[in-house]
């Protein structure tokens, strides 16, 4: 049943093989794999292997030599939020251009205006964000 | 074993085992960093289906975009341990029930996929790649890849109508 789900060791895709196959995401997995291994070894090696002998000074949290006031669970101005939003859907736009980058050439000037009016749409939606000030940080 | 089938469930068990993390962790930052996990292993999912697109906007837009959102919507509330809110017991009761009609609908949709599977409909391997989805996307449904930029403009102007409420 399961190998229904596995399209890629599917026999009849066997022309996608070449070009474009799960398996050559096999680097990056193990490039993913080594790059959290080496961390966490890092980390347990360090915690395993370096001394301790802590102090009441060095429990303390470090901010450049200022001792420390207040507390740093303060509720953050809506600001940021805002720009993190805006940023959100910019990101999604530039996802769009994936899959045209890919197909640019076959897809012609079809695809060109295709492109231009969902930028155009953006790009009103940005001069809107501007005019408003929204970006602007000092109120 | 083949090794797609080991990997298929090594992703499987990283992802229900994120999600009941993200679930029962006290902390909300660290529910966060256990929805991270459960993205990237859903992302692998998508590899393993050869959707390939899927697998890099997840990552791209879930685990970086939207992730950033939620530390922010965290960050905006008051996280002092004395000022947690007290959940109400109607409030649990809501959630249970809830949950309980989720589940009864994924029941029901899973009882089903034993008539579906009778008659597979396979489209070879090339399905989820971003030539074959670009093509798609760009001349049989350039209509709702256009609405869906006026969609991204009244995000905008929403976000930015609530957001700037001053003036």
């Amino acid at each position: 049943m399961l190998e229904l789900f596995f399209l890629q060791s599917n026999p009849a895709s066997t022309v996608a093989k070449a070009v474009n196959d799960s398996s050559n995401y096999f680097p990056i997995g193990i490039q993913i794999l080594f790059a959290v291994g080496f961390v966490a070894v890092m980390m347990v090696l360090t915690h395993l292997l370096g001394p301790k002998r802590p102090t009441a000074q060095k429990l303390e949290n470090f901010e450049s030599g200022i001792e420390i006031h207040g507390n740093a669970r303060q509720p953050m101005a809506v600001k940021y939020f805002l720009v993190a939003i805006l940023f959100v859907l910019f990101d999604v736009e530039v996802i769009f251009f994936y899959p045209y980058a890919v197909n640019f050439k076959e897809l012609g000037w079809s695809g060109f205006v295709a492109v231009l009016m969902f930028v155009g749409f953006f790009l009103c939606g940005f001069y809107y964000i501007i005019k408003k000030g929204a970006l602007t940080w000092e109120d | 074993m083949e090794i797609t089938q080991i990997l298929f469930w090594f992703l499987s068990v990283l992802a229900v085992f994120g999600a009941l993390m993200m679930v029962t962790s006290k902390n909300p930052v660290y529910s966060v960093l256990w929805l991270i996990v459960v993205f990237f292993a859903i992302s692998g999912h998508y590899i393993l289906l050869n959707a390939q697109f899927l697998a890099i906007v997840n990552i791209i837009v879930y685990a970086g975009a939207i992730m950033v959102l939620f530390l922010f919507v965290i960050m905006l509330m008051n996280l002092n341990a004395e000022t947690e809110p007290q959940k109400n017991k109607w409030l649990k009761i809501a959630g249970v029930v809830a949950g309980c009609s989720l589940m009864l609908v994924f029941v029901a949709a899973l009882r089903q996929s034993d008539e579906l599977l009778k008659a597979p409909v396979s489209m070879g391997g090339e399905t989820g790649l971003i030539k074959t989805l670009g093509k798609t996307l760009f001349t049989d449904y350039v209509l709702p890849f256009e609405i869906s930029s006026v969609l991204f403009l009244s995000a905008m102007v929403g976000a930015v109508v609530i957001g700037k409420k001053g003036d």
